[in-house]
């Protein structure tokens, strides 16, 4: 067990938990912000710069602070070690510069984006970035993709956090989807346009954190807080089953996995729950999702299950 | 008992006098009021012979712009909706196709845009929330009609005209909004 302190709060947590996930543990204001980490993807993180905290000591043994800030995704804690996240102007400085970064090539096509309202960066470009850009340059742009009947790939609008290469990988059996070329010029393709037709593959749609990979079948149906999250499930036998169900009007506008708080996936759906089932006779319907309140999906709904006052 | 302000009086039941029981020089103090204003200057418009002038601010029927181009701004957003505290406004997106980049300036567009003329509260958050300057308030009173349906206005009731004598001028309230924001 090793004992940590992030922001002034301590925790102990096993040998070789990372500083992000034992911030995670003691939740709020001070968890850094990941873009590219996922826990439930193996080898996920390390990518995006985003989650930087700066170890103030580096552990009981050895109490010098670390030379640089660290990407809390990957850095194990030491016992002793002390953090600081959100309290640090260091930080919240170079969470600033990569936020720059990352809107770099990013287009601000939030009013047509799908994604946006849950939209990872758009949250960390709300609380971390600045207003105005300093770049000047052509933005490179591309062709939107269809990846198969059911995934949209708008390149132009992703981020390079290779989440969606990782489900690739680790959820499907034979990988048909990679990065091509190098640094600057590096894109998600799939190997030559060649279509996706695992049964798992509408995952990436889920891990996307960005608006790059959207869902065909829902593109531009609606506005996710116009919608009503209500947990269902049905027997599949090729997932668990448990699913979001974006309603309307007693109508299923489009099926996504439950994400927890930091937006990630435990239980991955297959294709069959996530695209084809959109009938409300398919699904048991739980009840309504519990969400956040600061959330804009919250807005102007009034179905809450209970409101938890933190 | 303690009066919570001390504007309170004492009714008192004080006898009137012969001069107050006759009434008389009350009604000729009154009428004298009534008199005075024969002279004075009408405050009354006679509309619609005669008209006023609108506040700059003044928040009437909503347009949707189009650009220099003549395509609608509106890209279908939806942030309009969500700011209303009326819930007046609702919107069904639709993709652009090929060949129609004149019609619409973005690649998503409102294919059905309306809003409840009778529920809308006249705020003008819709135009602050709006990111493409697509929807405005303008000078213009809303029609009054018999039937409930008409006040349900839809695009042909809310976008501005192509041609040049039929778009309407925002200027001083677009002025108006930048400045809001800025400060």
């Amino acid at each position: 067990m090793a004992k940590v302190t992030i922001d002034g709060q301590t925790i102990e947590v096993a040998d070789g938990t990372t500083i992000l996930n034992a911030a995670r543990l003691i939740g709020g204001e001070l968890v850094p912000p990941a873009m590219c980490y996922y826990s439930t993807l193996q080898g996920s993180g390390g990518k995006c710069r985003t989650c930087l905290v700066r170890v103030t000591k580096g552990s009981e043994k050895d109490p010098r602070p670390m030379p640089k800030l660290v990407a809390s995704c990957q850095t194990p804690v030491m016992d002793g070690m002390e953090v600081a996240s959100k309290s640090d102007a260091t930080v919240v400085e170079a969470r600033a510069a990569v936020t720059e970064f990352l809107l770099i090539n990013h287009p601000l096509d939030c009013p047509i984006c799908d994604q946006a309202g849950e939209c990872h960066l758009q949250d960390l470009a709300f609380e971390h970035g600045k207003a105005g850009t300093r770049y000047e340059f052509e933005r490179r742009t591309f062709e939107k993709i269809d990846i198969g009947p059911y995934i949209k790939l708008h390149m132009t609008r992703c981020i390079m956090c290779f989440r969606c290469v990782f489900v690739a990988n680790q959820l499907t059996e034979q990988r048909v989807h990679g990065i091509i070329n190098r640094g600057d010029h590096a894109e998600i393709s799939t190997y030559i346009e060649k279509a996706i037709d695992n049964d798992f593959s509408g995952n990436v749609i889920d891990v996307c954190p960005v608006g790059a990979l959207t869902d065909r079948t829902f593109r531009f149906k609606s506005r996710v807080w116009f919608l009503n999250p209500m947990d269902a499930h049905r027997d599949c036998d090729k997932c668990s089953g448990k699913v979001v169900a974006w309603m309307y009007g007693g109508e299923i506008y489009r099926i996504t996995g439950r994400k927890d708080m930091y937006g990630e996936v435990h239980d991955f759906i297959c294709n069959t729950c996530r695209f084809e089932k959109k009938d409300k006779s398919d699904w048991t319907i739980e009840g309504p999702r519990d969400l956040d309140r600061h959330s804009v999906i919250s807005q102007n709904h009034y179905e809450h299950g209970e409101l938890t006052v933190r | 008992m303690q009066s919570l302000t001390n504007r309170s009086k004492n009714v008192v039941n004080k006898k009137m006098t012969f001069m107050e029981r006759i009434y008389l020089p009350a009604i000729a103090k009154g009428m004298w009021t009534t008199l005075k204003h024969f002279f004075r200057k009408s405050n009354t418009v006679s509309y619609p012979q005669e008209q006023r002038e609108f506040a700059p601010v003044y928040r009437g029927w909503h347009v949707l712009k189009r650009d220099e181009q003549g395509r609608e701004n509106c890209t279908a957003c939806g942030l309009c909706a969500v700011a209303c505290p009326a819930e007046a406004i609702t919107m069904v997106a639709e993709e652009r196709q090929k060949g129609e980049e004149h019609l619409y300036r973005e690649e998503k567009y409102a294919a059905v845009y309306e809003i409840n003329m009778l529920r809308c509260i006249f705020c003008g958050l819709c135009e602050e929330a709006c990111p493409k300057e697509a929807i405005f308030l303008t000078d213009r009173l809303v029609p009054s009609d018999y039937v409930r349906q008409n006040f349900i206005f839809g695009k042909d009731m809310l976008v501005e005209g192509i041609t040049p004598d039929k778009r309407i001028d925002v200027t001083v309230r677009q002025k108006h909004l930048t400045e809001k924001v800025m400060s």
